[in-house]
């Protein structure tokens, strides 16, 4: 099932599944958020917003903004052989 | 030979120019942008090539206006800046993300340089990559290993850079070529097949499960983006710096002062006296002082952030306060450069240069000087202790504590409002957004802080120090000249008083000094804006101090000062504020009430009183535009915040 980033909550996984197009998405792309990427919600600011995300052990910021234009699935432990 | 720095920000890569240049850098402008250009200088085998470093970019398609400079060198062959070599820094830590812009700048054909960094972070996080793979898909790169956290791989760069080998035609994605800046769908079509070729390569020897949520790092962060430790280990640091600065930036300040009016006065004593004399001990020197003085808050505010910076806890304090900021048209960013103003909004200004974002950076840069800085505490105290009296609000609150809390939450206030407004009206067709890397806690390199803390004096003295030192001679000469035979006159006239009240030499001194002033071109002046200022409560006396204080608030003390030295009773030394107290106009009403004193703290609070900071303006916008700006607003809310106050109290 597909949904927002901005929605997920912190310590859960998700793989990307989209990015909403708009000027934004060649900028979250160059951040390695590109389809079928398994990232991890850590934390969020304490007022929700921005919130931080693990991308392949490093650590991005975003705003809830940004979150949003990003589609993401659950990411399931038994789809990950190939991840 | 030309050689440009490229990579991704957080690799390291000003630690390698710093390594490969130390201290023979020098800071220019790229044309058309805000961002500086620093050029070093690097010698290998006796030759000398030219390293310039550009801002730290994730692509080659730039984020903000100032990131184009990148693009806009590096599509162009003709341009002035194009390199004969790429040095490009590869955190090894994050091989695939840094491979992006290494992959996109290896497919220029340029001869290139990778250096992959921060190897010994990639071994602690498991993250062993494989030079052979790597080598085996970049073959016309050469790699070389480094961290400069430790230092090494100096040696090992240089080599390579001599060695550099030739281009063979090679390319790592051979379909693609260079997009056109505005071609977004080109770009992301790019990325996309980049980024999917890079996935299927594996560059790590071995596969292990690397999350940052293992880390040290994830640990610190639960507490210091923790919704109430986060803001209150802030709050501890802040104290912390400010302790500093108030503790330790006096002590030099004090020597700078009295050192240059010593020199002056020295300088005095030797030269025979003449114009040339004047100019020198009464003009320059103490202009050069005045500049000078800004030093050492400016070093230790820098060295705070710089270690802030390096330890990586000021994008946490970004990522924590940027929700806040942002309805105010401000960005995370902006904190550290409104909360250095409270020391000084040289330092604040300068700090803006961090947010990428040209509208939220320019807001942050025009509202900073509203915040009170330490040059408007003598300004403050003298006008408190003038017309508010002392006693307690409600048994236990210090009256004359409660006001210099208002003025300075006053300024705090107006500061975020008119950042609100500036978001209302300044236009633009970038959007700003965070999208900010937040890099694991380090320990400072002590070296880079120490190149960080001389680079920002160094800018600040020769770039805004020509305009201060330009207008400081201006200052000095409207106030020691005037209209010729009235200043002469009015010498003699004073003279002839003192002998009559029988003064000793330096009352008489002041008496004269105080009637030349009177007569100077600044005194002029002050009398001819006399009109405009009555609204507020003024007489043309502060008036005069208003002119002269534009070179520093604090200079509004010594010039009040020096205006009031007019004693008509012979009594001797009697201290200013006393003299300011029995000043009475015309009509025998004392000139500082309740009312003009408050006016004239609110005027203070909203004045640009301060021609360092419009210099420093200029720098950092590299136009005149922006500091005009700035000095047109501010005045105008001085004016009239100041006439409001006046009507309310009187």
């Amino acid at each position: 099932m597909k949904s927002s980033l901005s929605s997920i909550a912190n310590g859960t996984k998700v793989i990307v599944q989209s990015i909403t197009e708009s000027q934004l998405r060649v900028k979250l792309m160059e951040m390695g958020l590109t389809k079928g990427k398994v990232i991890e919600v850590l934390y969020r600011a304490p007022l929700g917003d921005p919130m931080a995300i693990d991308i392949n052990g490093y650590v991005l910021s975003l705003r809830k903004d940004e979150a949003s234009l990003i589609q993401v699935d659950l990411f399931e432990q038994k789809t990950t052989e190939k991840v | 030979m030309k050689i440009a720095l490229l990579g991704n920000p957080n690799t390291g890569k000003s630690s390698i120019f710093n390594l490969l240049t130390g201290m023979r850098q020098h800071v220019g402008n790229f044309p058309g942008v805000t961002v500086d250009k620093k050029t070093g200088t690097l010698n290998i085998d006796k030759e000398q090539h030219e390293l310039v470093d550009f801002p730290g970019t994730y692509s080659l398609y730039p984020r903000s206006k100032d990131e184009e400079v990148v693009y806009n060198v590096l599509s162009d062959k003709n341009n002035d800046n194009y390199p004969d070599l790429a040095l490009v820094v590869v955190d090894a830590s994050n091989l695939e993300r840094n491979l992006l812009l290494f992959s996109q700048v290896y497919d220029l054909q340029l001869p290139t340089v990778m250096v992959l960094n921060m190897t010994d972070l990639a071994l602690k996080r498991n993250k062993k990559y494989n030079l052979e793979t790597l080598q085996k898909t970049f073959p016309d790169a050469t790699i070389v290993e480094s961290n400069a956290r430790v230092k090494s791989g100096k040696g090992r760069i240089n080599d390579a850079i001599s060695n550099v080998k030739k281009r063979t035609g090679h390319s790592f994605c051979s379909e693609q070529s260079l997009c056109d800046i505005d071609d977004i769908t080109c770009q992301e079509n790019t990325v996309s097949k980049r980024f999917s070729k890079i996935e299927s390569i594996d560059f790590t020897q071995k596969e292990s499960e690397v999350n940052a949520k293992t880390t040290l790092t994830s640990k610190f962060d639960k507490i210091l983006v923790h919704k109430v430790w986060g803001y209150l280990i802030f709050a501890v640091v802040l104290m912390v710096i400010f302790q500093f600065i108030y503790e330790f930036a006096g002590i030099p300040m004090d020597i700078i002062d009295s050192s240059f009016s010593d020199l002056s006065s020295w300088l005095a004593t030797q030269l025979p006296a003449g114009i040339f004399t004047d100019l020198l001990t009464q003009g320059i020197v103490p202009g050069i002082g005045g500049v000078v003085i800004f030093i050492p808050q400016i070093a230790l505010l820098f060295f705070f952030i710089a270690v802030l910076e390096e330890t990586g806890y000021l994008s946490r304090v970004v990522f924590i306060m940027d929700r806040i900021m942002r309805p105010l048209g401000l960005n995370g960013k902006s904190v550290v450069p409104l909360i250095s103003s409270v020391a000084c909004a040289i330092p604040g200004v300068m700090a803006a240069r961090t947010i990428s974002d040209r509208k939220e950076r320019m807001i942050t840069v025009m509202v900073t000087p509203l915040m009170s800085c330490s040059a408007r505490i003598p300004v403050y105290t003298l006008l408190i202790a003038l017309v508010i009296p002392e006693g307690t609000v409600g048994g236990f609150m210090n009256l004359q504590g409660l006001v210099l809390f208002g003025l300075y939450a006053l300024g705090t206030i107006s500061a975020l409002l008119v950042a609100w407004v500036l978001k209302k009206i300044i236009k633009t067709n970038e959007k700003g957004f965070l999208l900010l890397e937040m890099p694991s806690y380090k320990m400072p390199r002590w070296g880079n802080i120490g190149i960080t803390v001389w680079e920002k004096i160094r800018v600040f003295i020769w770039d805004a120090g020509k305009v201060i030192l330009a207008i400081s001679i201006i200052l000095w000469a409207m106030a020691t000249y005037g209209p010729k035979n009235n200043m002469e006159q009015a010498g003699i006239t004073a003279e002839a008083k003192a002998i009559q009240l029988g003064l000793n030499e330096e009352d008489t001194d002041q008496l004269v000094a105080s009637a030349k002033l009177e007569n100077s071109y600044i005194g002029i002046m002050g009398k001819t804006i006399e009109p405009a200022i009555k609204p507020l409560g003024y007489d043309w006396k502060i008036g005069v101090s208003l002119i002269t204080s534009f070179a520093a608030r604090e200079v509004f003390v010594g010039s009040m000062a020096t205006i009031y030295a007019v004693q008509d009773d012979g009594e001797e030394n009697i201290p200013l504020i006393d003299k300011m107290r029995a000043e009475k106009r015309n009509d025998g009403t004392p000139v500082f009430t309740l009312a003009s004193g408050l006016s004239l703290m609110v005027f203070y609070v909203f004045a640009m009183q301060c021609m360092a900071t419009l210099a420093v303006v200029k720098r950092e916008t590299k136009s005149w535009k922006w500091p005009i700006i700035q000095l047109g607003y501010m005045g105008v809310l001085a004016y009239l915040a100041a006439w409001i106050t006046f009507i309310i109290a009187s």
